[in-house]
């Protein structure tokens, strides 16, 4: 669902640039997974701003629900139990797009303008030009985007890129009752994170950090985390999350590398024949075969 | 029809048929393929009615094109054994190549370079059915590593695939009268005591 009145960073399968005269304010939404109560009213403030609904799902014994990020559900709470220090611990954390600013989905789509990067760092799918191949899925490092469905289209968190184009806040921000959701540049979320952190860290969490994964060249949702050592804790979220390689080869080196290679056998062929001339019969074998039929 | 009943049949309607189903759907599957490689190609899915019909036909051509391999793989696998012959033939290739065909050694129904051809087109076949199972999201949803593995090597034994039929291709078109085989299935004896001696001789007992 993307705006145009945001300027474009990187766009799927283009190789020319992108309009670059204008470079806006690079923003981060900040989500403080220890001030989370897990009320879900972000995923009812999303699904009302974007103005889609999932299906009332069926109790699956945990308090997950829906269950797992589709189509219709752009953002969804994960609850983990876990121990820790001979505590039980609820960790709630609030699953959807991380808005990397190295986008796997971005890298491996093949339909040009499908996902864009916008400067100010929100990743978007342009579902008009998306061709339902499901490539995003494949190259994402997080396991974020799914395809309807209905119309076979991928769908994601757009950041709200509609409301942050005209300075208001994400939907699910103005929501949060605990405040655990911030947004602002990710200069000063990452200041409003470093408060949070020391906080944490004097009440015992001395493993308080910081979740914006480099791998992925940073990412423009981060994570407070109470372990921040281990992250694989909040429902496996990733501990390096990259681009696998697998998919940097693919839609890396390999695509020019083989295109081209294939050019070089087309023109090869084209010259061999130039210059080495057809291969005919020779003058002599059709001699043979015409005394042949003499006879 | 035919014109010289002194010509030799090369291959029976039904070869040339599963031939040419094959190659159709291979020419197919290369230009909606190439499109979803690299963004150079995307304008071929133009061909198709559009990128999303491009990407919802692309993978029943793909199964069309595997099982008519298939097929044309359990006609011609007998005769394309490998013999010291083809591998005498495939060390000189080097004079082949460069127009020079007096040293070669006296070749079959094909020679070392079709068989070579032959196996690594149904190398190729496997895996590029293979891979494109697993990439095959209307049916199919596999673990997310098998899913990009199957793209890597997808891609990867695509463009091996298009450059052999491209070899493929230019040596029918390099080699003189062999076009018409494809077409309706006879040669010249001329043609066949040029480039197949083994197989002339076969088949006419001189």
């Amino acid at each position: 669902m993307a705006l145009q009145s945001l300027d474009i960073k990187q766009r799927s399968a283009t190789t020319s640039p992108t309009p670059q005269a204008r470079i806006t304010l690079e923003v981060a939404k900040l989500i403080d997974v220890s001030a989370c109560i897990g009320c879900k009213a972000c995923t009812v403030a999303c699904m009302e701003w974007n103005d889609v609904r999932e299906e009332v799902g069926n109790c699956h014994g945990v308090y997950d629900n829906p269950v797992d990020l589709t189509e219709n559900a752009w953002t969804v709470m994960r609850f983990s139990e876990v121990e820790q220090n001979d505590k039980l611990e609820w960790l709630i954390r609030k699953d959807g797009c991380m808005h990397c600013a190295d986008p796997g989905c971005l890298k491996a789509c093949p339909a040009p303008g499908a996902i864009v990067q916008y400067s100010n760092g929100i990743v978007d799918f342009h579902q008009e030009n998306c061709i339902g191949c499901g490539y995003c899925i494949t190259g994402c490092p997080f396991n974020v985007p799914r395809i309807s469905k209905k119309d076979s289209k991928a769908y994601k968190c757009t950041l709200c890129s509609d409301r942050v184009a005209v300075n208001q806040a994400p939907a699910c921000v103005k929501a949060c009752p605990t405040g655990a959701i911030q947004f602002g540049s990710k200069e000063d979320m990452k200041d409003y994170a470093e408060h949070r952190i020391t906080d944490l860290r004097e009440r015992g969490y001395d493993k308080a950090g910081l979740y914006d994964p480099e791998g992925v060249g940073g990412t423009h949702v981060m994570y407070v985390l109470h372990h921040a050592d281990q992250p694989n804790l909040y429902a496996g979220l990733p501990a390096n999350p990259a681009i696998s390689p697998l998919v940097s080869l693919w839609k890396g080196f390999a695509k020019p590398l083989a295109t081209l290679a294939l050019a070089g056998v087309a023109l090869g062929s084209l010259f061999h024949y130039v210059t080495k001339g057809p291969n005919e019969v020779s003058k002599e074998i059709e001699d043979e075969i015409e005394k042949e039929d003499a006879k | 029809m035919i014109r010289d009943p002194k010509d030799m049949k090369r291959y029976e309607p039904a070869e040339r048929a599963n031939h040419w189903v094959v190659g159709i759907s291979f020419i197919l599957l290369a230009l909606s393929g190439l499109a979803f490689f690299h963004p150079a190609f995307f304008p071929l899915t133009q061909l198709f009615g559009g990128p999303v019909w491009a990407r919802i036909i692309h993978p029943y051509l793909g199964v069309l094109m595997a099982l008519s391999f298939l097929a044309l793989f359990f006609r011609f696998r007998h005769l394309n054994r490998m013999t010291p012959a083809d591998k005498e033939w495939l060390g000189k290739v080097r004079q082949m190549v460069d127009g020079d065909d007096h040293n070669m050694p006296e070749q079959g129904k094909y020679n070392g370079g079709q068989k070579a051809m032959f196996w690594a087109l149904a190398a190729c076949m496997l895996l590029m059915a293979v891979s494109g199972l697993f990439i095959w999201r209307a049916w199919f949803g596999f673990e997310i590593t098998v899913v990009r593995l199957g793209a890597v090597v997808h891609a990867a034994a695509a463009a091996v695939m298009i450059g052999l039929i491209m070899v493929h291709v230019y040596a029918a078109i390099w080699v003189k009268g062999t076009i018409r085989a494809m077409w309706y299935g006879t040669v010249t004896r001329a043609w066949a005591k040029q480039h197949h001696r083994g197989w002339y001789r076969q088949v006419t007992g001189r």
